[in-house]
Protein backbone atom coordinates (compact mmCIF):
# COMPACT_ATOMS: atom_id res chain seq x y z
CA UNK A 1 0.00 0.00 0.00
CA UNK A 2 1.79 3.19 -1.20
CA UNK A 3 0.03 6.45 -0.62
CA UNK A 4 2.65 8.87 -0.27
CA UNK A 5 2.47 11.42 -3.57
CA UNK A 6 -1.04 9.48 -4.92
CA UNK A 7 -3.84 11.42 -6.87
CA UNK A 8 -6.78 10.93 -5.30
CA UNK A 9 -9.01 11.13 -8.14
CA UNK A 10 -11.80 8.81 -7.39
CA UNK A 11 -13.01 5.88 -4.71
CA UNK A 12 -12.92 3.46 -7.57
CA UNK A 13 -8.80 3.35 -7.83
CA UNK A 14 -8.57 2.35 -3.71
CA UNK A 15 -8.93 -1.20 -3.00
CA UNK A 16 -10.66 -2.14 -0.10
CA UNK A 17 -8.08 -2.77 1.70
CA UNK A 18 -6.43 0.85 1.10
CA UNK A 19 -10.24 2.44 1.94
CA UNK A 20 -9.86 0.76 5.78
CA UNK A 21 -6.54 2.03 5.66
CA UNK A 22 -7.54 5.47 5.21
CA UNK A 23 -9.88 5.32 7.95
CA UNK A 24 -8.20 3.21 10.56
CA UNK A 25 -5.79 6.52 10.25
CA UNK A 26 -8.25 9.12 10.14
CA UNK A 27 -9.49 7.39 13.34
CA UNK A 28 -6.08 8.50 15.05
CA UNK A 29 -6.84 12.28 14.43
CA UNK A 30 -9.84 12.80 16.30
CA UNK A 31 -8.42 14.38 19.11
CA UNK A 32 -6.30 16.68 16.60
CA UNK A 33 -9.42 17.17 15.06
CA UNK A 34 -11.10 18.06 18.41
CA UNK A 35 -8.14 20.85 19.33
CA UNK A 36 -7.12 18.65 22.02
CA UNK A 37 -3.73 17.86 20.51
CA UNK A 38 -1.67 19.81 18.30
CA UNK A 39 0.19 18.41 15.61
CA UNK A 40 3.10 19.78 13.12
CA UNK A 41 2.99 17.03 11.05
CA UNK A 42 2.79 19.00 7.38
CA UNK A 43 4.90 22.03 8.62
CA UNK A 44 6.17 23.73 5.78
CA UNK A 45 4.16 22.05 3.19
CA UNK A 46 1.33 24.46 1.18
CA UNK A 47 -2.31 23.24 0.05
CA UNK A 48 -3.56 24.82 -2.99
CA UNK A 49 -7.45 25.04 -2.72
CA UNK A 50 -8.89 25.08 -6.08
CA UNK A 51 -12.84 25.97 -6.18
CA UNK A 52 -13.91 26.74 -9.55
CA UNK A 53 -17.57 25.84 -7.97
CA UNK A 54 -18.95 27.24 -4.60
CA UNK A 55 -18.62 25.00 -1.72
CA UNK A 56 -18.10 26.40 1.96
CA UNK A 57 -17.98 22.59 3.59
CA UNK A 58 -15.64 20.78 1.64
CA UNK A 59 -13.44 23.88 1.19
CA UNK A 60 -13.18 24.70 5.14
CA UNK A 61 -13.06 20.96 6.16
CA UNK A 62 -10.04 20.88 3.87
CA UNK A 63 -8.42 23.86 5.02
CA UNK A 64 -9.35 22.83 8.42
CA UNK A 65 -7.23 19.22 7.82
CA UNK A 66 -4.56 21.07 6.75
CA UNK A 67 -4.26 23.37 9.42
CA UNK A 68 -4.64 21.16 11.92
CA UNK A 69 -1.84 19.12 10.66
CA UNK A 70 0.59 22.02 11.19
CA UNK A 71 0.48 22.95 7.56
CA UNK A 72 -1.09 26.08 5.35
CA UNK A 73 -2.92 27.09 2.35
CA UNK A 74 -3.39 29.12 -0.31
CA UNK A 75 -6.53 29.45 -2.28
CA UNK A 76 -8.71 30.81 -4.56
CA UNK A 77 -12.57 30.77 -4.83
CA UNK A 78 -13.57 31.46 -8.43
CA UNK A 79 -16.92 30.83 -8.91
CA UNK A 80 -17.39 33.21 -11.67
CA UNK A 81 -15.02 31.71 -13.09
CA UNK A 82 -13.12 34.63 -13.53
CA UNK A 83 -9.55 33.17 -14.98
CA UNK A 84 -11.90 31.65 -17.69
CA UNK A 85 -13.26 34.60 -18.89
CA UNK A 86 -9.22 35.50 -19.03
CA UNK A 87 -9.27 32.68 -21.24
CA UNK A 88 -6.55 31.03 -18.79
CA UNK A 89 -6.94 27.34 -19.07
CA UNK A 90 -7.32 25.20 -16.34
CA UNK A 91 -4.33 23.11 -16.88
CA UNK A 92 -2.24 26.37 -16.96
CA UNK A 93 -3.97 27.42 -13.43
CA UNK A 94 -2.99 23.94 -12.06
CA UNK A 95 0.67 24.32 -13.45
CA UNK A 96 0.68 27.68 -11.45
CA UNK A 97 -0.91 26.17 -8.33
CA UNK A 98 1.46 23.07 -8.52
CA UNK A 99 4.98 25.81 -8.72
CA UNK A 100 3.61 26.95 -5.44
CA UNK A 101 2.26 24.25 -3.26
CA UNK A 102 2.69 20.59 -2.19
CA UNK A 103 -0.79 19.52 -2.34
CA UNK A 104 -3.79 20.90 -4.81
CA UNK A 105 -7.07 20.16 -3.79
CA UNK A 106 -9.69 21.21 -6.75
CA UNK A 107 -13.23 21.29 -6.81
CA UNK A 108 -14.44 22.10 -10.53
CA UNK A 109 -17.93 21.92 -12.49
CA UNK A 110 -16.80 19.96 -15.49
CA UNK A 111 -16.79 16.09 -14.93
CA UNK A 112 -12.74 14.60 -15.88
CA UNK A 113 -11.37 18.10 -14.33
CA UNK A 114 -9.55 16.48 -11.42
CA UNK A 115 -8.09 13.93 -13.96
CA UNK A 116 -6.61 16.61 -15.90
CA UNK A 117 -5.35 18.33 -12.81
CA UNK A 118 -3.28 15.00 -12.27
CA UNK A 119 -2.03 14.75 -15.58
CA UNK A 120 -0.24 18.21 -15.65
CA UNK A 121 0.45 18.80 -11.80
CA UNK A 122 3.77 17.16 -10.50
CA UNK A 123 2.21 17.13 -6.68
CA UNK A 124 -0.95 15.17 -5.58
CA UNK A 125 -3.98 16.03 -7.30
CA UNK A 126 -7.43 15.99 -4.82
CA UNK A 127 -10.95 15.64 -6.32
CA UNK A 128 -12.89 17.40 -4.12
CA UNK A 129 -15.76 17.34 -6.81
CA UNK A 130 -15.75 17.59 -10.41
CA UNK A 131 -19.27 18.01 -11.71
CA UNK A 132 -21.21 15.33 -11.65
CA UNK A 133 -18.30 13.05 -12.07
CA UNK A 134 -16.79 12.38 -8.50
CA UNK A 135 -16.01 13.32 -4.68
CA UNK A 136 -14.28 11.03 -3.29
CA UNK A 137 -13.22 12.58 0.38
CA UNK A 138 -17.22 12.72 0.78
CA UNK A 139 -17.56 8.88 0.27
CA UNK A 140 -14.38 7.91 2.69
CA UNK A 141 -16.12 10.21 5.21
CA UNK A 142 -19.24 8.47 4.72
CA UNK A 143 -17.30 5.22 4.45
CA UNK A 144 -15.96 6.15 8.04
CA UNK A 145 -19.09 7.11 9.89
CA UNK A 146 -21.02 4.05 8.92
CA UNK A 147 -18.38 2.32 10.14
CA UNK A 148 -17.70 4.11 13.26
CA UNK A 149 -21.55 4.01 13.91
CA UNK A 150 -22.22 0.75 12.99
CA UNK A 151 -18.64 -1.24 13.38
CA UNK A 152 -19.62 -3.30 10.04
CA UNK A 153 -20.63 -2.65 6.79
CA UNK A 154 -21.05 -5.74 5.57
CA UNK A 155 -24.53 -7.18 5.69
CA UNK A 156 -25.90 -4.00 6.68
CA UNK A 157 -28.86 -2.89 5.12
CA UNK A 158 -28.64 0.52 3.79
CA UNK A 159 -31.49 2.51 1.89
CA UNK A 160 -30.33 5.48 -0.41
CA UNK A 161 -33.11 8.22 -0.49
CA UNK A 162 -33.43 10.97 -2.87
CA UNK A 163 -32.10 12.72 -6.40
CA UNK A 164 -30.18 9.07 -7.25
CA UNK A 165 -29.72 10.18 -10.66
CA UNK A 166 -27.78 13.46 -10.87
CA UNK A 167 -26.82 13.26 -7.01
CA UNK A 168 -22.86 13.59 -6.92
CA UNK A 169 -22.20 11.61 -4.04
CA UNK A 170 -24.54 8.46 -4.23
CA UNK A 171 -22.95 7.15 -7.28
CA UNK A 172 -19.54 6.49 -5.82
CA UNK A 173 -21.04 6.01 -2.64
CA UNK A 174 -23.40 2.94 -4.14
CA UNK A 175 -20.09 1.72 -5.76
CA UNK A 176 -17.83 1.60 -2.43
CA UNK A 177 -20.85 0.09 -0.47
CA UNK A 178 -21.40 -2.52 -2.79
CA UNK A 179 -17.88 -3.33 -2.44
CA UNK A 180 -18.00 -3.75 1.00
CA UNK A 181 -20.86 -6.15 0.66
CA UNK A 182 -23.83 -3.96 1.62
CA UNK A 183 -27.78 -4.90 1.10
CA UNK A 184 -29.09 -2.09 -0.87
CA UNK A 185 -32.10 -0.36 -1.65
CA UNK A 186 -32.45 2.79 -3.65
CA UNK A 187 -35.71 4.81 -3.39
CA UNK A 188 -36.50 7.86 -5.48
CA UNK A 189 -38.49 8.87 -7.48
CA UNK A 190 -38.68 7.56 -11.12
CA UNK A 191 -37.53 10.14 -12.81
CA UNK A 192 -34.34 10.39 -10.43
CA UNK A 193 -33.47 6.51 -10.16
CA UNK A 194 -30.03 5.58 -9.98
CA UNK A 195 -28.86 5.36 -13.51
CA UNK A 196 -28.28 1.91 -14.94
CA UNK A 197 -24.87 1.92 -15.03
CA UNK A 198 -24.26 2.16 -11.06
CA UNK A 199 -26.64 -0.65 -11.03
CA UNK A 200 -25.03 -2.78 -13.38
CA UNK A 201 -21.80 -2.07 -11.71
CA UNK A 202 -22.90 -2.92 -7.76
CA UNK A 203 -23.96 -6.20 -9.35
CA UNK A 204 -20.59 -6.51 -10.73
CA UNK A 205 -19.39 -6.44 -7.02
CA UNK A 206 -21.84 -9.20 -6.39
CA UNK A 207 -24.45 -7.01 -4.58
CA UNK A 208 -28.12 -7.18 -5.60
CA UNK A 209 -29.35 -3.76 -5.07
CA UNK A 210 -33.40 -3.20 -4.62
CA UNK A 211 -35.05 -0.02 -6.45
CA UNK A 212 -38.26 1.07 -5.30
CA UNK A 213 -40.10 4.23 -5.02
CA UNK A 214 -42.04 4.23 -1.60
CA UNK A 215 -40.32 4.56 1.59
CA UNK A 216 -42.48 4.02 4.02
CA UNK A 217 -41.66 0.06 3.25
CA UNK A 218 -37.81 0.25 2.62
CA UNK A 219 -37.18 2.16 5.72
CA UNK A 220 -38.91 -0.87 7.98
CA UNK A 221 -35.26 -3.45 8.16
CA UNK A 222 -33.14 -0.30 7.89
CA UNK A 223 -29.86 0.38 9.57
CA UNK A 224 -28.70 3.23 7.55
CA UNK A 225 -31.02 5.78 5.78
CA UNK A 226 -28.61 7.78 3.99
CA UNK A 227 -30.80 10.92 2.34
CA UNK A 228 -29.56 13.21 -0.15
CA UNK A 229 -31.45 16.69 -1.67
CA UNK A 230 -34.00 17.06 -4.25
CA UNK A 231 -33.40 19.94 -6.07
CA UNK A 232 -36.48 21.53 -7.45
CA UNK A 233 -35.01 23.32 -10.55
CA UNK A 234 -35.40 18.71 -11.98
CA UNK A 235 -39.26 19.22 -11.63
CA UNK A 236 -40.68 21.11 -14.57
CA UNK A 237 -44.30 20.89 -12.83
CA UNK A 238 -43.51 22.23 -9.00
CA UNK A 239 -47.07 20.31 -8.24
CA UNK A 240 -45.01 17.00 -9.11
CA UNK A 241 -41.92 18.27 -6.74
CA UNK A 242 -44.35 19.06 -3.69
CA UNK A 243 -45.35 15.49 -3.96
CA UNK A 244 -42.39 14.05 -4.32
CA UNK A 245 -40.63 16.35 -1.27
CA UNK A 246 -43.52 15.87 0.75
CA UNK A 247 -43.14 11.42 0.55
CA UNK A 248 -39.54 11.96 1.25
CA UNK A 249 -39.65 14.00 4.21
CA UNK A 250 -38.03 12.59 7.40
CA UNK A 251 -39.65 13.29 9.64
CA UNK A 252 -40.24 11.74 13.53
CA UNK A 253 -43.18 9.94 12.20
CA UNK A 254 -41.27 8.35 9.64
CA UNK A 255 -39.22 7.60 12.16
CA UNK A 256 -41.50 4.93 14.13
CA UNK A 257 -41.65 2.70 11.38
CA UNK A 258 -37.76 2.50 11.55
CA UNK A 259 -35.28 0.55 13.54
CA UNK A 260 -34.19 2.07 17.08
CA UNK A 261 -30.50 2.33 15.94
CA UNK A 262 -31.02 2.83 12.38
CA UNK A 263 -28.33 6.03 11.42
CA UNK A 264 -30.05 8.98 8.83
CA UNK A 265 -27.17 10.82 7.13
CA UNK A 266 -27.04 13.53 4.87
CA UNK A 267 -24.17 15.32 3.07
CA UNK A 268 -25.50 18.56 4.23
CA UNK A 269 -26.73 21.17 3.17
CA UNK A 270 -30.15 19.83 4.03
CA UNK A 271 -33.19 21.96 2.65
CA UNK A 272 -36.74 20.40 3.93
CA UNK A 273 -35.75 16.41 3.29
CA UNK A 274 -35.24 16.16 6.72
CA UNK A 275 -37.11 18.08 9.35
CA UNK A 276 -35.52 19.90 12.48
CA UNK A 277 -37.09 17.91 14.89
CA UNK A 278 -34.95 14.68 13.92
CA UNK A 279 -32.01 16.44 14.69
CA UNK A 280 -32.22 15.86 18.73
CA UNK A 281 -33.00 12.01 18.34
CA UNK A 282 -30.17 9.17 18.28
CA UNK A 283 -31.15 8.87 14.57
CA UNK A 284 -29.74 12.10 13.59
CA UNK A 285 -25.69 11.63 12.48
CA UNK A 286 -25.34 14.30 9.70
CA UNK A 287 -23.48 16.73 12.35
CA UNK A 288 -21.03 13.61 12.90
CA UNK A 289 -20.99 13.06 9.95
CA UNK A 290 -19.54 16.52 8.86
CA UNK A 291 -16.62 16.48 11.49
CA UNK A 292 -15.76 13.06 10.08
CA UNK A 293 -14.79 14.77 6.84
CA UNK A 294 -12.11 16.73 8.55
CA UNK A 295 -10.66 13.61 9.57
CA UNK A 296 -10.48 11.54 6.58
CA UNK A 297 -8.99 14.82 4.93
CA UNK A 298 -6.89 14.80 7.50
CA UNK A 299 -5.55 11.34 6.75
CA UNK A 300 -5.53 11.87 2.60
CA UNK A 301 -3.17 14.84 3.65
CA UNK A 302 -0.84 13.06 5.95
CA UNK A 303 -0.55 9.79 3.71
CA UNK A 304 0.12 11.54 0.49
CA UNK A 305 1.83 14.35 1.51
CA UNK A 306 4.25 11.81 3.69
CA UNK A 307 3.79 13.58 6.62
CA UNK A 308 5.73 12.85 9.54
CA UNK A 309 4.53 10.35 12.73
CA UNK A 310 5.59 10.99 16.59
CA UNK B 1 -9.69 -14.50 -56.52
CA UNK B 2 -13.23 -14.92 -57.51
CA UNK B 3 -14.72 -12.62 -56.24
CA UNK B 4 -11.90 -10.36 -58.08
CA UNK B 5 -14.40 -8.21 -60.57
CA UNK B 6 -12.86 -5.05 -60.41
CA UNK B 7 -9.73 -4.16 -61.77
CA UNK B 8 -7.29 -5.18 -59.77
CA UNK B 9 -4.83 -2.45 -58.05
CA UNK B 10 -1.04 -2.74 -58.94
CA UNK B 11 -0.51 -1.08 -55.05
CA UNK B 12 -2.48 0.16 -52.25
CA UNK B 13 -4.40 -1.51 -49.83
CA UNK B 14 -7.55 -3.46 -49.44
CA UNK B 15 -9.73 -2.99 -46.78
CA UNK B 16 -11.48 -6.59 -45.88
CA UNK B 17 -14.24 -8.19 -43.22
CA UNK B 18 -15.76 -5.20 -43.22
CA UNK B 19 -19.47 -5.35 -42.09
CA UNK B 20 -21.76 -5.08 -44.60
CA UNK B 21 -22.73 -1.54 -44.63
CA UNK B 22 -19.87 -0.36 -43.17
CA UNK B 23 -18.13 0.78 -46.51
CA UNK B 24 -19.13 4.07 -46.66
CA UNK B 25 -17.80 4.94 -43.27
CA UNK B 26 -14.63 3.23 -43.69
CA UNK B 27 -14.89 5.56 -46.87
CA UNK B 28 -15.10 8.66 -44.48
CA UNK B 29 -12.45 7.67 -41.68
CA UNK B 30 -10.24 7.90 -45.07
CA UNK B 31 -11.26 11.02 -46.32
CA UNK B 32 -12.66 9.71 -49.43
CA UNK B 33 -13.62 11.18 -51.74
CA UNK B 34 -10.90 13.33 -51.51
CA UNK B 35 -10.84 16.49 -54.09
CA UNK B 36 -8.57 16.44 -56.72
CA UNK B 37 -7.71 12.68 -56.13
CA UNK B 38 -6.78 10.36 -59.23
CA UNK B 39 -6.29 6.75 -57.40
CA UNK B 40 -8.85 4.16 -58.34
CA UNK B 41 -10.92 3.47 -55.29
CA UNK B 42 -13.46 0.83 -55.45
CA UNK B 43 -16.49 -0.54 -53.17
CA UNK B 44 -17.93 -3.76 -52.91
CA UNK B 45 -21.07 -4.01 -50.81
CA UNK B 46 -22.97 -7.26 -49.58
CA UNK B 47 -20.42 -9.24 -50.94
CA UNK B 48 -21.24 -13.18 -49.57
CA UNK B 49 -18.62 -14.00 -47.18
CA UNK B 50 -17.96 -17.43 -45.39
CA UNK B 51 -17.18 -15.95 -41.64
CA UNK B 52 -19.77 -13.11 -42.00
CA UNK B 53 -22.20 -14.16 -44.00
CA UNK B 54 -22.53 -10.25 -46.00
CA UNK B 55 -19.48 -8.23 -45.85
CA UNK B 56 -17.98 -4.86 -47.34
CA UNK B 57 -14.49 -4.77 -48.97
CA UNK B 58 -12.85 -1.15 -49.69
CA UNK B 59 -10.02 -1.02 -51.85
CA UNK B 60 -7.66 1.99 -52.19
CA UNK B 61 -4.88 2.22 -54.55
CA UNK B 62 -1.40 3.81 -53.78
CA UNK B 63 -2.20 4.37 -50.27
CA UNK B 64 -1.10 2.81 -46.82
CA UNK B 65 -2.59 3.54 -43.51
CA UNK B 66 -1.47 5.69 -40.88
CA UNK B 67 -2.02 3.75 -37.45
CA UNK B 68 -5.15 6.15 -36.56
CA UNK B 69 -6.91 5.30 -39.36
CA UNK B 70 -6.43 1.75 -38.45
CA UNK B 71 -7.74 2.26 -35.36
CA UNK B 72 -10.62 4.35 -36.45
CA UNK B 73 -11.66 1.70 -38.37
CA UNK B 74 -10.91 -0.82 -35.62
CA UNK B 75 -13.95 0.92 -33.60
CA UNK B 76 -16.40 0.54 -36.81
CA UNK B 77 -15.29 -3.12 -38.08
CA UNK B 78 -13.43 -4.73 -35.62
CA UNK B 79 -12.74 -7.77 -38.03
CA UNK B 80 -11.38 -6.12 -40.59
CA UNK B 81 -8.24 -7.80 -42.65
CA UNK B 82 -6.09 -5.21 -43.86
CA UNK B 83 -3.90 -6.44 -46.91
CA UNK B 84 -1.00 -4.29 -48.29
CA UNK B 85 -0.81 -4.77 -51.75
CA UNK B 86 2.27 -4.53 -53.73
CA UNK B 87 2.88 -5.28 -57.66
CA UNK B 88 -0.63 -7.08 -57.66
CA UNK B 89 0.23 -9.11 -54.91
CA UNK B 90 -0.88 -9.34 -51.43
CA UNK B 91 2.75 -8.76 -49.11
CA UNK B 92 1.37 -8.35 -46.15
CA UNK B 93 -1.90 -9.32 -44.39
CA UNK B 94 -3.15 -8.21 -40.90
CA UNK B 95 -6.65 -8.08 -38.50
CA UNK B 96 -7.52 -4.74 -37.18
CA UNK B 97 -6.30 -4.66 -33.06
CA UNK B 98 -7.56 -1.67 -31.07
CA UNK B 99 -5.15 -0.43 -28.89
CA UNK B 100 -5.53 -0.37 -25.06
CA UNK B 101 -6.12 3.14 -25.21
CA UNK B 102 -7.32 5.43 -28.27
CA UNK B 103 -6.48 9.05 -28.51
CA UNK B 104 -7.49 11.96 -30.25
CA UNK B 105 -9.56 9.82 -32.40
CA UNK B 106 -13.36 10.29 -30.90
CA UNK B 107 -15.00 13.08 -29.35
CA UNK B 108 -16.39 12.10 -26.38
CA UNK B 109 -20.32 12.67 -26.07
CA UNK B 110 -20.66 14.83 -22.79
CA UNK B 111 -20.67 17.79 -23.41
CA UNK B 112 -19.30 19.23 -20.14
CA UNK B 113 -16.46 16.63 -20.06
CA UNK B 114 -13.01 18.28 -19.51
CA UNK B 115 -11.81 16.96 -22.49
CA UNK B 116 -14.44 19.11 -24.42
CA UNK B 117 -13.33 22.51 -23.66
CA UNK B 118 -10.45 24.57 -24.74
CA UNK B 119 -7.52 22.59 -22.74
CA UNK B 120 -4.31 21.20 -24.65
CA UNK B 121 -5.57 17.70 -24.09
CA UNK B 122 -6.38 14.96 -26.86
CA UNK B 123 -9.52 13.25 -26.42
CA UNK B 124 -8.75 10.12 -24.56
CA UNK B 125 -10.82 6.59 -24.20
CA UNK B 126 -10.10 3.49 -22.61
CA UNK B 127 -10.44 0.39 -24.12
CA UNK B 128 -12.71 -1.96 -22.62
CA UNK B 129 -14.37 -4.53 -25.13
CA UNK B 130 -12.58 -5.47 -28.77
CA UNK B 131 -15.85 -6.71 -30.05
CA UNK B 132 -18.47 -4.84 -30.40
CA UNK B 133 -16.15 -2.02 -29.28
CA UNK B 134 -16.41 -0.41 -26.06
CA UNK B 135 -14.79 2.69 -24.42
CA UNK B 136 -15.14 4.64 -21.58
CA UNK B 137 -13.85 8.26 -21.35
CA UNK B 138 -10.56 8.56 -19.30
CA UNK B 139 -11.74 11.76 -17.99
CA UNK B 140 -15.82 11.42 -17.45
CA UNK B 141 -15.92 7.98 -17.35
CA UNK B 142 -19.15 8.25 -20.06
CA UNK B 143 -19.20 5.62 -22.12
CA UNK B 144 -20.25 6.64 -25.80
CA UNK B 145 -22.88 4.18 -27.23
CA UNK B 146 -22.82 5.38 -30.60
CA UNK B 147 -18.77 5.34 -31.42
CA UNK B 148 -19.13 5.90 -34.83
CA UNK B 149 -21.24 9.01 -34.84
CA UNK B 150 -18.12 9.87 -32.32
CA UNK B 151 -15.10 9.88 -34.55
CA UNK B 152 -13.55 12.79 -35.30
N1 LIG C 1 -4.10 -6.75 -56.74
C1 LIG C 1 -5.25 -6.72 -56.10
N2 LIG C 1 -6.13 -5.74 -56.39
C2 LIG C 1 -7.31 -5.65 -55.72
N3 LIG C 1 -7.69 -6.50 -54.74
C3 LIG C 1 -6.84 -7.49 -54.39
C4 LIG C 1 -5.59 -7.66 -55.05
N4 LIG C 1 -4.97 -8.73 -54.48
C5 LIG C 1 -5.81 -9.22 -53.53
N5 LIG C 1 -6.95 -8.48 -53.48
C6 LIG C 1 -8.09 -8.61 -52.52
O1 LIG C 1 -7.55 -8.53 -51.20
C7 LIG C 1 -8.24 -9.42 -50.34
C8 LIG C 1 -7.24 -10.37 -49.69
O2 LIG C 1 -6.65 -11.14 -50.66
P1 LIG C 1 -6.16 -12.64 -50.41
O3 LIG C 1 -5.19 -12.65 -49.31
O4 LIG C 1 -5.70 -13.19 -51.72
O5 LIG C 1 -7.53 -13.37 -50.10
P2 LIG C 1 -8.18 -13.91 -48.71
O6 LIG C 1 -7.93 -12.90 -47.66
O7 LIG C 1 -9.63 -13.98 -49.10
O8 LIG C 1 -7.53 -15.22 -48.48
C9 LIG C 1 -9.26 -10.14 -51.20
O9 LIG C 1 -10.52 -9.46 -51.00
C10 LIG C 1 -8.77 -9.96 -52.60
O10 LIG C 1 -9.87 -9.90 -53.53
MG1 LIG D 1 0.34 14.21 -11.48
ZN1 LIG E 1 -15.53 12.49 -21.44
Amino acid sequence: MEFRNRDIISIKDFSKEEILHIIKTAKKFIPFAEGKKYSDALRGKILSSLFFEPSTRTRLSFESAMHRLGGSVIGVVETTTSSVKKGETLSDTVRMADAYSDVIVLRHSQEGAARLAAEFAEHPVINAGDGAGHHPTQCLLDLFTILNEKKRIEGLNIVLLGDLKYGRTVHSLAYALALFGANLTFVSPKTLEMPKEVVKECKNLGAKPKSTTVLEKAIKDADVLYVTRIQKERFPDPEEYNKVASSYRVDLSLLSKAKRNMIVMHPLPRVTEIAPEVDKTPHAVYFKQAFNGILVRMAILHLILGGKTR
Amino acid sequence: MKELRVQPIKNGTVIDHIPAGMALKVLHILGIPHKGAESIVSVAMNVRSKIMGKKDIVKVEDRELEPKEVDKIALIAPRATINIIRDYEVVEKHRVKLPKEVIGILKCPNPTCISNSNEPIESRFIVINDNPPRLRCYYCEREPDDIASRII
